[in-house]
């Protein structure tokens, strides 16, 4: 199980703002697919960046049991 | 040297910052105010929405404001990004950079406020005169109807999207 939080357009895609989910994706990318898939997101990976345990990764990154993965949609600060 | 970098969904009060960047070693202190405006992309804009993921968009602003110290001569340097709704005018983020002299202190709050756009956390919906709105840089080009007219109109519009987000990443304060 892997805790999955939300912001901006994929929150509104996913109707939450965070939720546990159970996968057997062994990577960030393979969990975003599958996620993506699910809910019908938008955006590709491509335009996007992960977050494990508060830390930007790659997304050949090994996704564990209890991670806290956020996927980031392009920024837009200032 | 005070380093910090807030996200925060309270007001930013830029003197009460400012009264903490006192130093008299300093001649030079530089700030910035990025505020909400009426007009993006030729649309009528009515206020601003951000969203941030705190800790990692706080610990990445330090590391800003650390690069910063590393290639300017600079004594303090002091960030605060807001989140929540803000209507026109509103004080969406604020820089401030002290030095000894002044051009440190441009280059430095420059470098920040630049950084702080294209690597933090935090996204902008904007919500427009018509009832519209939009999460900022989220546009996706839609897929296209072979051979119809429609189709073509649908791909250009979604080009004309994204070049909109590209710029917009550098107008935006």
């Amino acid at each position: 199980m892997v805790q999955v939080r939300y912001f901006a357009l994929l929150r509104e895609q996913r109707g939450l703002d965070e939720e546990r989910v159970a996968t057997e994706a062994s990577t960030a990318a393979d969990l975003y697919e599958e996620i993506r898939k699910r809910h019908g997101f938008t955006l590709p990976a491509a335009r996007l960046r992960v977050a494990i345990n508060a830390e930007f990764e790659s997304w050949a990154s090994a996704v564990r049991d209890g991670d806290a993965i956020v996927f980031l949609p392009p920024v837009a600060g200032g | 040297m005070p380093m910090s970098f807030l996200i925060t969904s309270a007001a930013i009060d830029p003197s009460a910052l400012l009264g903490g960047l006192r130093d008299t070693h300093a001649g030079a202190c530089v700030s910035f105010e990025g505020r909400v405006r009426s007009e993006n992309r030729g649309r009528t804009v009515r206020a601003l929405e951000y969203e941030a993921f705190a800790p990692l968009a706080e610990k990445e602003g330090r590391r800003i404001l650390k690069e910063a110290a590393k290639k300017f001569q600079i004594n303090h340097a002091v960030a605060v990004h807001r989140t929540g709704r803000l209507e026109l005018g509103g004080l969406a983020v604020w820089v401030a950079v002290v030095a000894v002299h002044r051009g440190a202190a441009f280059d430095a709050c420059r470098y920040v406020i630049d950084e702080t756009k294209a690597r933090l956390p935090i996204w902008k919906k904007e919500y427009y005169a018509d009832g519209a709105s939009e999460w900022i840089s989220c546009a996706v080009r839609r897929a296209k109807r072979k051979g119809s007219a429609a189709g073509k109109e649908k791909r250009g519009g979604g080009a004309e999207r994204r070049t909109g987000a590209r710029s917009a990443r550098h107008k935006r304060p």
